[in-house]
């Protein structure tokens, strides 16, 4: 939009009743000055309310200009401009991103004159160069619960001394890494800090890179904390415009958050698409107040975290076990030649037919996982002729909700998969291989979460972790040491079933 | 050389051949999961509006002809307004998904994704001496969007382009009904003077026709000889 000087202040133009004026493109404004609060200004305390700890888009904001224009030269809201130029390019202001093929140009009628904007959060509304941000700039009020939290269950004893450190971390604001093996149960042991930091009147933030996770955590933290505000955010979401102390999000929907929250939680930080988009750890850093705590949680810390941990340059602590005490199932590595070459002459190799018929038979339901989606509806359809019941799935698959239903129900005996089911979907008794385990797409920490479907529940915790290669990888040794150093260190501290 | 699909935005390897260096043809900004997923117009279609047989009923066909283009035929006053209309894509769910992107989310660059098949979709049907008239976008509503979709289509052609359209109905097309389209008048004449022979309409969509139609027929009592329109999509 474009904005004139007029009487010592910037105005945006659609507000300006003179004549002729000499309005520029707000990108062009070279600062647009924060303004001492007016105690005497009648603020809207809606209009606070509806913007308290957000980063919003002006078209984002139901109210009229006139009184956000007001509420900011009286120094109750600031704006900031959405893209920035730095000497690579440009840097969108919400979401972080700074890769030139991610921007683009277009002639806008908002400020008359070629205008960058960020294609990375598009579908959250288009930051451009003369778009505005608008923060507010008055601190929000705090509510403090007195033992809110309402769950009666007990911890492990591992995850009894993981949520003593969780709990001190809050207390005295620092970083921590929670690094628990797939099962171990990590929203159980969160409880007694989350509960601890809505004593002390801290907002709680805990974000997830996934839809599924953030609908699967709702309902069980509003049961244990059922007195606190509690509201899940993610892509569809009705309850965008609430407020609450507690916050479960994707990691997506943190963009629209500034300064917020006192606590921030990162679930899953090395899962794709966190680990690989820097636009998410943006989004936790931008949302989280300069005072707060950080917690990571995660089964497979990256090597470089992993280095720190052992140089003990990263505060972090470790639950090797699960919380049924039995030890992670160990994958084995086969090799089966060209299985690329074989896919495309329309077979497979026969030691993963081996493999897939000895499940049939014996009614075993397991996970196949290959590396990319075009593979995905190939090997399925060759493995219908074994049993027409057996289906693929992919991240983009419009039927993707029922066929993993339908796979719990015990409907489907067999699913080719790709990475997209290496977290998350938890079924009982079941067993996983992998097809070319050697592809890039499987690193050790996607390998050890596709290893740790496999025994998530007290009934069965054992089952079959099988990996087809054609070579091994450093990432499937790393992945396999990784498992069995887990549960080398479980029988050391004595956590494992005797 | 590794580049990035403007759609899905993963890095894809671009088929290159001879023509690719011998000419000046430009290698695809999608990749080819991308590229394949468009479906252009194909097969026996309305030879009036361009709707593909294959996607109605039996019912709706009537020799060369669609319902919708009989009844516009057999109403006197629309009967010889539109010379003919071509669009390039059947407007499918991904045509639906793209096209949002592009102009409710916004994100403009997208058009060059539509470059090679309009341009060429269009020079089938239409000679180069012809003047285009996008259909205009009400103030709002291009404020809102920050751009008109059909002027950045009618830029890929490189030819001439008239704005003479203003519309003055700013509610959304695809809120009304069919009769309600009808009813309303959307556009006026930005000037009395301007005169060509031959003109093509364009826009992003061809629905029920009845925007083009009345802008045709605005255009038609200036004294222009033919208007046609030329669409991305044929829904």
């Amino acid at each position: 939009m474009r904005f004139v000087y007029d009487g010592g202040k910037w105005r945006p133009q659609p507000l300006w009743r003179g004549g002729e004026s000499e309005a520029i493109p707000v990108s062009r404004v070279h600062e647009l000055p924060i303004y001492d609060q007016d105690p005497h200004f009648p603020f809207s305390a809606e209009l606070l309310a509806f913007l308290d700890g957000k980063q919003l888009l002006l078209d984002e904001l139901p109210f009229p200009l006139e009184q956000i224009q007001a509420h900011y030269e009286h120094g109750y809201l600031s704006y900031q401009k959405g893209i920035v130029q730095t000497d690579q390019g440009y840097r969108c202001m919400r979401c972080g991103n700074d890769k030139p093929h991610l921007f683009a140009a277009f002639f806008c009628a908002r400020c008359e004159t070629v205008c960058t904007y960020c294609r990375k959060c598009i579908t959250m509304g288009r930051v451009s160069e003369c778009t505005l941000l608008v923060v507010c700039t008055v601190p929000s009020e705090r509510s403090v619960y007195r033992q809110p939290l309402a769950w009666t269950g007990t911890l492990s004893p591992a995850q009894q001394q993981a949520s003593e450190a969780v709990v001190r971390a809050i207390e005295h604001s620092t970083e921590l890494l929670v690094w628990a093996v797939c099962g171990a149960g990590k929203t159980e042991l969160l409880f007694p800090g989350i509960n601890r930091a809505l004593e002390l009147g801290k907002r709680v933030c805990l974000a997830t890179p996934r839809t599924d996770v953030v609908l699967e955590l709702a309902p069980r933290l509003k049961r244990a904390f059922p007195s606190v505000p509690t509201i899940a955010l993610y892509s569809g979401s009705e309850e965008r415009n609430k407020q609450a102390s507690l916050v479960i999000a994707t990691t997506h929907q943190l963009l629209r958050f500034y300064r917020a929250f006192d606590v921030m939680i990162i679930d899953e930080v090395d899962a794709f698409p966190y680990s690989a988009e820097p636009m998410l750890a943006y989004a936790a850093e931008k949302a989280r107040t300069e005072t707060s705590t950080l917690l990571y949680l995660t089964a497979t810390p990256s090597e470089n975290w992993q280095r720190e941990i052992k140089q003990n340059k990263r505060a972090a602590v470790t639950i090797p076990a699960r919380y049924h005490g039995y030890p992670l199932p160990v994958p084995s590595f086969e090799w089966c030649g060209n299985w690329r070459k074989k896919v495309k002459r329309g077979t497979l190799p026969s030691n993963v037919l081996t493999w897939v018929e000895r499940r049939l038979s014996e009614g075993k339901q397991a996970f196949l996982f290959v590396p990319h989606v075009e593979l995905v509806e190939r090997v399925a359809a060759m493995l219908q002729t074994l049993d027409g019941r057996i289906a693929g799935v992919h991240a983009e698959d419009k039927a993707r909700k029922e066929k993993v239903q339908s796979f719990r129900e015990g409907n489907i005996p067999l699913l080719v998969t790709t990475t997209i089911l290496e977290r998350g979907v938890t079924v009982p008794n079941i067993d996983v291989a992998v097809l070319g385990a050697e592809d890039d797409v499987f690193t050790e920490g996607a390998l050890v979460q596709i290893a740790g479907r496999v025994g998530r529940s007290a009934q069965y915790p054992s089952g079959d972790v099988r990996f087809f290669h054609f070579g091994k990888t450093r990432a499937m040794v790393k992945a396999k040491r990784h498992i069995m150093r887990m549960n080398r260190e479980a029988e050391e501290r004595g956590l494992l079933r005797r | 050389m590794n580049v990035y699909c403007l759609l899905c935005q993963q890095r894809y390897v671009p088929k290159l051949g001879w023509s690719d260096f011998l000419t000046v043809k430009q290698a695809d900004v999608l990749c080819d999961v991308c590229r394949r997923s468009f479906s252009l117009l194909d097969g026996e279609r309305c030879c009036h509006c361009d709707r593909p047989f294959s996607l109605v009923a039996d019912s709706y066909r009537h020799g060369e002809l669609c319902t919708d283009c009989l009844r516009w035929q057999q109403a006197d006053e629309w009967c010889d307004v539109l010379t003919k209309n071509r669009s390039v894509y059947v407007y499918d769910e991904w045509m639906k998904d793209v096209v949002t992107r592009w102009k409710f989310r916004g994100d403009y660059a997208l058009v060059e994704a539509f470059r090679a098949d309009f341009c060429r979709e269009f020079f089938r049907h239409f000679s180069s001496d012809v003047v285009l008239v996008p259909i205009p976008l009400s103030r709002e509503r291009l404020y809102e969007r920050g751009f008109n979709q059909a002027r950045a289509l009618a830029e890929l052609l490189s030819l001439p382009i008239a704005d003479v359209l203003e519309r003055i109905d700013s509610e959304k097309q695809s809120q009304k009904t069919r009769l309600e389209r009808l009813r309303t008048v959307q556009f006026r004449l930005r000037t009395g003077e301007w005169r060509c022979d031959q003109c093509v309409l364009v826009d992003d969509l061809y629905t029920t026709g009845s925007t083009v139609y009345h802008a045709a027929r605005l255009l038609k009592q200036a004294g222009m000889r033919d208007v046609s329109s030329f669409t991305l999509a044929r829904a």
